[in-house]
C-alpha cells in the first residue's frame, strides 16, 4: 500500500493471531487522514475490535506494522500512546465520583491542581452535565454515563479517540441523540475518530469513512454513500442496507452494462461490478427502493420481469411490499408514501423494472 | 363516606378518601390487607426454618449460653457453706484477728452436712483456682469434722442416756406428714422427704437445721431411716448453742422435761473449742486470708473469673495485679491477637496472587487452580498440620534443604516449630482458601476494561493497579479479612500440634481448663472474653469499612 504523506493512522501489512492457527486478521491495510471520522462495521468475529485493540495498544499486532504519525506504535505501551478510548460498558471507575474520573487522565500527566478542575469542568460542560461533578457513576443513566465517560476520554486532549460500540447499551432514542453529539464533537474538536460498530445505521450516518470488515479484512472501505449505493461485492451489498439478490450467469457484456440471464430463466441488465466474462455466475442486487413498478417510466428496451405481490405492509412513511420474483418469494419493493403512489393489492400480478446502473452484478 | 359507598352499590370499585387511608377493593384499609398477605409469607418462611433453628437453639445457642454463665456463676460456696456464709458476712475483713466461735460452729456444721454429701472437695478445688492450698485445707478437714462437738454428745448421753437414741430425735424434730409416710415406705422408690415438726424451727433454730440436714443425708446418702441412726455431734453441738442461747421450751413439747433438764445442766457442760479442733485439722484455719477468701468468694454471682482472666484477682482490698509469676492471660490475649494480624497479613500477601490469578487466566487453567486452592479443603486438618511438622522440625524437610543448599549451618538449623513462626506458616497455608475465595469472587466481578481504560488514559501499569483494581477489590480483602482472623483468634488443633508454649493461642489455654484443670468458670471467662474481642472487631470492621462492602460471593 502506498504510503500518503498526510497519514495520521496508519496500519500496514497487519496480521494477528491468538492460537498460531487462526488469523483474526489478515494482512489489514488503513490509512487515515488527520481528523477523519472512521468507522469500522463489521459482525461481530470480524476482527474489527481486535484492530482496535491493537491500535490502543492492549493487543499486538502478530505481523506488519502500526503507525500514528508516522511513528511506528508497536512497541509502545497503551499508556504512553495518548489515545482517547470510550468503551461498550463505559468502564467509569466506581470508587471515584464523576470528576475525580475526569481528573485521573489529569493526574497522572501531574497537571496542577487548578488545572486539573479548569480542563474537567470545561469537558463536563462539552457534554452538559456539569451539574454531576459530584455525583457517583452508578448514580446516573446509562446515557449520562455514556457521556462522562466521552469528556473523560477528551479531557487530556488526545489527537485520536477510540470509540469501542460506544452506544451498544442504550436504547434507539438516545443512541440516535449521543450519535449526533458525537459526530458534531469530534468534528468541533477536530479529532481523529476511530468508531467500531456492528449497527450499520450508525456507521453511515457518522462517519466520513466506512471500513466494512468480514472475516478477518476490510470488504471495502469507502464514504456511506459510495458504500450503499455502489457496494463492491455481495458480502458488503447485503450487509450495508436492504437488498434483494437474484443469481444468475452473466450472458453477456458490452461496455459498462452486461445481461444476466437468471436461473429462472428471465433475463435483466446490470451493471458488470465484479464479473469480467461471459458464462460467470453472480448474484445481482437491486436496492428495494430502486425497482420500478411503474414500467412506463424506464427505457423502450429495458428488461422487465414478472412478479406476483405476496404482501402489502403500511408503514407510515413507506410501503413495503413482499413479492415473489424468479422464483425467490422475499424479493422487497419500498414506495414513497405519496398520494399519486400505488398500493399494491397481494395476489395480483405485476410487471417490475429497475434501470441497468442500480442493478450491480457481483461476485457469486 | 360509608353513605357514599352505599349511595353507588353498583360501583364496587376502589373507594378513595382522599383524607383517610389508602383502601383495598373490600374496604379494608391497604395496610391491614398487605400485612395480612406478608404474614402469611413470613408464617411459611417460619415454618421452613423452624428445624434448623430448633436445632440451633438446643445445640448452640443454649450450651453457649450456659457455658457463659458459668464464667460469673459462683453459688457452690453458698450452698455449701451457707451457714458459714450467713455468720461470715458480719465479720470485719479489715479485722486484723480471725472470725469468732460462732464463724466455726457454723462452719463445723456445714463442714459435716458437706463432707457427708461429698460436696467438700468440689468446694476446695473452686477455692483453690483463687488461692492455691485450700484444696487440701476441705479435704483434711473433711476427714475429722465428725468429731468435732463430740464432747457435748458424751455429756448429753451422761445426763440421760435416751439422748443416744435416735427415736428422741425424731419424736422432738419430726412431722407428721413424714412419720405418716415413712411409716407406710416399703423400701422401694426415693424416701419421703423429711418435713420438721409445726414450730420447731423458732424454739431450736439451729438444731432444727442441722438435724433437717441430717435426716435428708441419712435418707439420700446412705438410704436408711433416721429414726434408727444416731445423729451428728454436730446435731448435740447446735442442740447446745440453741439450749445455752436461751431457748424457752415449750411445756407441751415432746420430751420437755429431758430438754428443760439439759438446759438446766447445759450451763455447767464442760464446753469444747471448736476453733482449736478445726486448726488441729490445718493450722491454715488460723491464717486471716483464708477467712478473707472466703467471705470474698461468697457471693452466688463473682467477676473472680473475669479478673483472673486479665491477671487480676479479686482481694478483700479490691481488685489487683496478680503475683507476676501468675501472669499469663494478657500476654495470651496479646500474643493471640498479634499472630492472627500476622497470620490475616501474610493471607493477604499470598492470596491475592492467586485471586487474581484466579479471576484473569482462562476458564480451563483456572479451574486447575482453583482444584489446587480447594485441594486443602478435602484434606484433613489434621494431617495437614501434620505435615507441617514432618516438614518444619530440626531434622525436617526444609532444614535438610536449607543445610544442603548452604544457606545455614548444619549445627545452628532453624528454630521452624515449637513456636510462633511454625504456628504462623501453618496457620497461613491452613487458613490460605478463606482468604483466596472471597478475593476471587470480587474480583471475578471487576471487569478487565476498566484496567484497559485506566491504561488508555494514562496510567502506567502500577498507577493502573493501585488506584484502579485494588480499591475495588478490597471489599474482597476485607471479607477475607474477616474470616481469616476470627478463625484465626479461635484456633485450637494447630497452635496445639506445632504451636509449643511460645506458639500457642488463648483457645490452647481454653482447651486445657475444659479438659484438664476442670476449671470451667475460668475457660467460660475466657471465652466469653474472646467472644466479645471478635465483636468488638466485627463492629469495628463495620464502622470503617462497612459490612455491606463485604463480599464473599457474586
Amino acid at each position: 500500500m502506498a504510503q500518503s504523506d498526510d497519514a495520521f493512522v496508519e496500519f500496514d501489512h497487519v496480521q494477528k493471531s491468538y492460537d498460531g492457527e487462526n488469523l483474526v486478521v489478515k494482512d489489514l491495510n488503513l490509512s487515515m487522514p488527520k481528523g477523519e471520522f472512521l468507522t469500522m462495521l463489521g459482525p461481530s468475529g470480524s476482527g474489527k475490535t481486535t484492530c482496535l485493540m491493537m491500535l490502543a495498544g492492549f493487543e499486538t499486532a502478530t505481523y506488519g506494522d502500526i503507525r500514528l504519525d508516522g511513528k511506528p506504535i508497536n512497541d509502545i505501551p497503551p499508556h504512553k500512546r495518548g489515545i482517547g478510548m470510550v468503551f461498550q460498558n463505559y468502564a467509569l471507575f466506581p470508587h471515584m465520583t464523576v470528576a475525580e474520573n475526569l481528573a485521573f487522565p489529569l493526574q497522572v500527566r501531574k497537571m496542577s491542581k487548578d488545572v486539573q478542575k479548569q480542563k474537567v469542568m470545561r469537558a463536563l460542560d462539552m457534554v452538559q452535565m456539569g451539574s454531576f461533578a459530584g455525583r457517583r457513576p452508578t448514580q446516573l443513566s446509562g446515557g449520562q454515563q455514556q457521556r462522562i465517560a466521552l469528556a473523560r476520554a477528551l479531557v487530556f486532549e488526545p489527537e485520536l479517540v477510540l470509540m469501542d460500540e460506544p452506544l451498544g447499551a442504550l436504547d434507539k432514542q438516545l443512541r440516535e441523540t449521543l450519535q449526533f453529539e458525537i459526530t458534531n464533537l469530534a468534528h468541533q474538536l477536530g479529532i481523529t475518530v476511530v468508531y467500531v460498530t456492528h449497527d450499520q445505521t450508525e456507521a453511515l450516518t457518522m462517519s466520513d469513512r466506512v471500513a466494512v470488515f468480514e472475516n478477518g479484512r476490510i470488504q471495502q472501505l469507502a464514504a456511506p454513500a459510495t458504500l450503499y449505493e455502489e457496494p463492491q461485492n455481495s458480502f458488503v451489498a447485503q450487509f450495508i442496507g436492504e437488498n434483494n439478490t437474484l443469481e444468475g450467469v452473466v450472458a453477456e457484456i458490452k461496455g459498462d452494462t452486461c445481461v444476466v440471464k437468471l436461473d429462472s430463466g428471465e433475463v435483466i441488465d446490470a451493471v458488470p461490478v465484479n464479473v469480467s466474462k461471459v458464462g460467470e455466475r453472480t448474484k445481482v442486487s437491486i436496492r428495494p427502493e430502486r425497482v420500478e413498478v411503474d414500467t412506463a417510466k424506464l427505457g423502450p428496451n429495458a428488461h422487465t420481469l414478472k412478479a406476483e405481490v405476496l404482501e402489502f405492509i403500511y408503514m407510515g412513511d413507506i410501503f413495503r411490499t413482499r413479492l415473489k420474483v424468479a422464483g425467490i418469494d422475499n424479493f422487497v419493493i419500498k414506495t414513497r408514501n405519496s398520494p399519486d403512489q400505488t398500493k399494491l393489492t397481494p395476489g395480483t400480478t405485476i410487471d417490475i423494472g429497475w434501470l441497468p446502473r442500480d442493478c450491480r452484478a457481483l461476485d457469486a | 363516606m360509608t353513605d357514599a359507598t352505599h349511595g353507588s352499590a353498583a360501583d364496587k370499585s376502589v373507594t378513595t378518601d382522599p383524607s383517610g387511608p389508602m383502601l383495598a377493593a373490600d374496604g379494608t384499609p391497604l395496610k391491614t390487607s398487605l400485612n395480612r398477605a406478608l404474614r402469611k409469607q413470613k408464617r411459611r418462611a417460619l415454618f421452613l426454618i423452624a428445624p434448623l433453628l430448633v436445632f440451633i437453639l438446643v445445640t448452640f445457642i443454649y450450651p453457649i449460653g450456659e457455658m457463659l454463665f458459668r464464667s460469673v456463676e459462683n453459688q457452690i460456696v453458698g450452698d455449701t457453706l451457707p451457714r458459714t456464709v450467713r455468720v461470715l458476712a458480719d465479720w470485719d475483713t479489715e479485722a486484723s484477728d480471725i472470725p469468732g466461735p460462732a464463724v466455726f460452729s457454723a462452719l463445723a456444721k456445714d463442714m459435716m452436712v458437706a463432707t457427708e454429701e461429698k460436696n467438700h472437695t468440689r468446694l476446695g478445688s473452686r477455692l483453690n483456682y483463687e488461692a492455691s492450698g485450700l484444696s487440701s485445707l476441705f479435704r483434711k478437714t473433711g476427714r475429722g469434722v465428725d468429731d468435732v462437738g463430740e464432747g457435748y454428745t458424751e455429756q448429753f448421753v451422761a445426763l440421760d442416756p435416751a439422748w443416744e437414741d435416735p427415736q428422741t430425735f425424731i419424736d422432738i424434730f419430726a412431722g407428721p406428714r413424714w412419720l405418716d409416710a415413712n411409716a407406710v415406705y416399703d423400701g422401694t422408690g426415693p424416701r419421703p422427704t423429711f418435713r420438721l415438726a409445726a414450730g420447731i424451727g423458732e424454739v431450736l433454730p439451729q438444731t432444727a437445721s442441722i438435724y433437717r440436714d441430717f435426716a435428708r443425708v441419712v435418707q439420700t446418702e446412705d438410704d436408711d431411716n433416721p429414726a434408727e441412726e444416731e445423729p451428728w455431734n454436730a446435731v448435740y453441738l447446735a442442740l447446745y448453742e440453741d439450749l445455752q442461747a436461751g431457748a424457752v421450751i415449750p411445756a407441751d413439747m415432746a420430751h420437755a422435761d429431758m430438754l428443760n433438764a439439759a438446759q438446766v445442766a447445759a450451763a455447767s457442760f464442760t464446753t469444747t473449742d471448736v476453733l482449736a479442733d478445726f486448726v488441729s485439722f490445718d493450722k491454715d484455719w488460723a491464717d486471716r486470708d483464708v477467712w478473707r477468701i472466703i467471705q470474698t468468694y461468697s457471693a452466688p454471682y463473682t467477676t473472680g473469673y473475669f479478673l483472673n482472666s486479665a491477671d487480676l484477682q479479686l482481694t478483700p482490698d479490691g481488685v489487683a495485679w496478680r503475683p507476676e509469676n501468675e501472669r499469663v492471660y494478657v500476654t495470651l490475649f496479646i500474643r493471640t491477637l498479634i499472630m492472627s494480624t500476622a497470620i490475616t497479613v501474610s493471607c493477604i500477601l499470598l492470596g491475592y496472587p492467586i485471586g487474581w490469578l484466579l479471576a484473569n487466566l482462562p476458564s480451563r487453567q483456572a479451574n486447575l487452580l482453583m482444584i489446587l486452592v480447594l485441594l486443602p479443603f478435602w484434606t484433613s486438618l489434621l494431617v495437614r498440620t501434620s505435615a507441617w511438622k514432618v516438614l518444619l522440625q530440626d531434622q525436617g524437610v526444609i532444614n535438610d534443604l536449607l543445610v544442603w543448599i548452604g544457606v545455614v549451618a548444619d549445627d545452628n538449623r532453624l528454630a521452624l516449630i515449637n513456636n510462633a513462626t511454625g504456628t504462623i506458616i501453618s496457620m497461613t497455608h491452613i487458613l490460605l482458601p478463606f482468604m483466596i475465595l472471597p478475593l476471587y469472587s470480587v474480583m471475578k466481578t471487576i471487569p478487565p476494561s476498566y484496567l484497559r481504560a485506566a491504561k488508555s488514559l494514562g496510567a502506567t501499569n502500577w498507577t493502573a493497579f493501585w488506584r484502579v483494581y485494588f480499591p475495588q477489590s478490597v471489599p474482597g480483602i476485607g471479607a477475607g479479612s474477616i474470616l481469616v482472623f476470627i478463625l484465626a483468634i479461635g484456633y485450637y488443633i494447630t497452635p496445639e500440634i506445632v504451636g509449643g508454649t511460645k506458639g500457642v493461642f488463648i483457645s490452647n489455654r481454653i482447651a486445657y481448663h475444659i479438659s484438664t484443670s476442670l476449671n470451667w468458670g475460668l475457660a467460660a471467662a475466657l471465652g466469653a472474653i474472646l467472644l466479645v474481642i471478635v465483636l468488638g472487631f466485627y463492629w469495628a470492621y463495620d464502622r470503617i469499612v462497612g459490612i455491606d462492602n463485604v463480599k464473599l460471593g457474586g
